[in-house]
């Protein structure tokens, strides 16, 4: 992990360390990266970011992360630099705005220093499927850092950057957290705006934080929480920051007996380690159910695949992206889309088709609505019982390269645990918790009820 | 019902994907798995159940209709492929 925390260069640079110092650091740091976790390096940008950034101080003014060094994923837009969701269709596009997640960190002080691998359009779970190639794993290279937000995870848990930006439709920010060993949060849906975000499923997508501990994601949430005119999904409840005290006493903690199954040996006692610590820590749990959740990933794959593949529908090769050479317009849309795509894109995007297409829709595409419904009420009823739902966010810890590539429905399903966290809108934080007997990170997941994002990562800070 | 590659090609159609004969056969294949794990769902009575097309309950979000200029035009043809001074270009499709 990085050797300072986001709070702590911020406080550094608010007395008056330049904002240099810290960015250097992790511009070497990227340029050193041996795990693919990076695609592109912005030096001079950087540097004239942290001068402005001590400039800003040098007049008097405050930033909560100031000069603190950020990297993001490759499908969030930052105005004049390229954003290709790690795709051969948007191989030199270059963004002509910015998200505006991006603009108030970067108002808040932040400096982006790097943009980092992913899964092609946010379409995988061990960040495979890049047309740049795989990222590593830090903790052991031979293995995938998780997905689709590898990249990202990756940076902060080989300590490259204090903080980094990922999005998560199905558990692409809390996956990679868990098999990588670093906070990660998908907050919940509405509370950071999606704007300047490449669009996959946008009922289920949100960007979030990875961060080293939980009180430097909770700063990141908090300069980038909140309403924004240019995405109507934006929700208008203020974002508070947690208070001081401690969230685990007298907090109860739901578990799901059914989590349990079929996990490695050593997640499970992870599990049962980390609920035996927060009754410690004064939580009393709660044997909670979510009778649904075992159709989540049937529901996700429909209606994420549906999303998907209108979003992506725009990628016509008309105003922006891959064009094919042809010679009539019904080619220059098939051609190029078939030269731009890779092939898990391509599935979505059939499946998608398949599952929206007259003669299927009500059977698939409405069905799973019905169930996300379902699901919904699960929670709801859950948290009826208890402030927030203790869980596994992966089965198993990081697998190897290529493992699970040649079979899409198993990786599909290794999603299993976080999929029903964005199908039902709720926020869920991924933290670090053990590491398995080679040594790889293992990560828990809290679940909340909606807008409980502060309230989790306080008990993410509680637990340690 | 497996899915045939005949219906893999019209899938492909609508999609606006131009697959090889190799890429149709292996969707087949892969949809044909996928889609058959996904009839899981027809075992859950939703008689009754309202659909969720989104979480946060929200109906017609609106805004002042008042003019900006979010993306000048120079901007928006940035990464255009062909352009002209304010337009995208694409061939002929309409025949004198």
């Amino acid at each position: 992990m990085s050797r300072e925390t986001a709070l702590q260069i911020a406080a550094a640079v608010n007395a008056g360390r330049s904002a240099r110092v810290a960015v250097e650091a992790a511009l070497l740091a990227c340029e050193g990266d041996q795990l693919n976790a990076v695609i592109r390096i912005h030096r001079e940008r950087a540097l004239a970011a942290a001068a402005a950034v001590d400039a800003r101080i040098a007049a008097g003014e405050r930033m909560p992360l100031a000069g603190v060094p950020l990297a993001v994923k490759d499908n969030i837009c930052i105005s004049g630099l390229p954003a290709t969701a790690c795709s051969r269709m948007l191989a030199g596009f270059v963004a002509p705005y910015t998200a505006t997640a991006v603009a108030r960190l970067e108002a808040a002080g932040c400096v982006v220093v790097a943009q980092t691998n992913m899964d092609e359009f946010a379409f995988g779970s061990s960040n495979e499927t890049s047309c740049y190639g795989p990222a590593r794993n830090p903790a052991d290279p031979t293995r995938v850092p998780g997905g689709s937000s590898g990249g990202s995870a990756a940076v902060v848990a080989a300590g490259y950057v204090p903080v980094s930006l990922g999005s998560d439709t199905g558990g692409s920010i809390r996956q990679p957290a868990s098999l990588c060993g670093c906070v990660g949060l998908k907050p919940t849906y509405g509370r950071v705006s999606r704007y300047g975000l490449i669009a996959y499923g946008s009922s289920l997508d949100q960007i979030g934080p990875f961060a080293a501990d939980a009180d430097d994601a909770q700063a990141v949430l908090a300069v980038m929480a909140g309403v924004d005119p240019l995405d109507s999904t934006s929700a208008a409840q203020p974002y508070v920051a947690p208070d001081a005290g401690d969230a685990l006493r007298g907090a109860r903690i739901g578990w799901v007996e059914a989590h349990a199954d079929g996990l490695q040996a050593e997640v499970r006692s992870a599990l049962d380690a980390t609920k035996a610590r927060l009754q410690a820590a004064g939580a009393t749990l709660v044997p909670v159910t979510l009778p649904h959740e075992r159709f989540a990933v049937s529901a996700y794959y429909i209606i994420g695949t549906g999303e998907a593949s209108s979003n992506l529908s725009r990628m016509d090769g008309i105003r922006f992206g891959h064009r094919a050479e042809a010679s009539d317009l019904r080619q220059i849309y098939g051609k190029s889309r078939a030269e731009g795509f890779g092939a898990e894109a391509k599935r979505r995007i059939m499946l998608g088709t398949y599952v929206l297409s007259t003669g299927y829709y009500d059977a698939y595409y409405k069905k799973a609505q019905q169930v996300r419904r379902l699901i919904c009420q699960d929670y709801e009823n859950a948290f009826a019982s208890c402030d927030a739902i203790l869980g596994p966010v992966s089965p198993t810890t990081a697998f190897t390269l290529g493992e699970k590539l040649s079979d899409p429905l198993q990786m599909y399903l290794s999603d299993i645990f976080t999929i029903a966290t964005n199908l039902a809108g709720v926020p869920g934080i991924s933290m670090p918790v053990a590491r398995d007997g080679q040594g790889l990170p293992i990560g828990m997941q809290l679940q909340g009820p909606m807008f409980s994002d502060a309230r989790l990562l306080a008990m993410a800070r509680a637990l340690g | 019902m497996p899915i045939s590659e005949q219906s893999v090609r019209h899938l492909a159609h609508l999609a606006r994907l131009d697959l090889s004969d190799a890429e149709i056969a292996s969707h087949a294949h892969d949809l044909d798995a996928i889609v058959g794990y996904m009839e899981q769902l027809t075992a859950i009575d939703t008689t009754g159940i309202e659909p969720v097309a989104n979480v946060a309950g929200l109906v017609n979000v609106v805004r002042a209709d008042t003019p900006t200029t979010l993306l000048p035009t120079a901007d928006a043809l940035g990464n255009a492929p062909q352009k002209s001074d304010s337009a995208f270009l694409v061939p002929k499709v309409v025949e004198r």
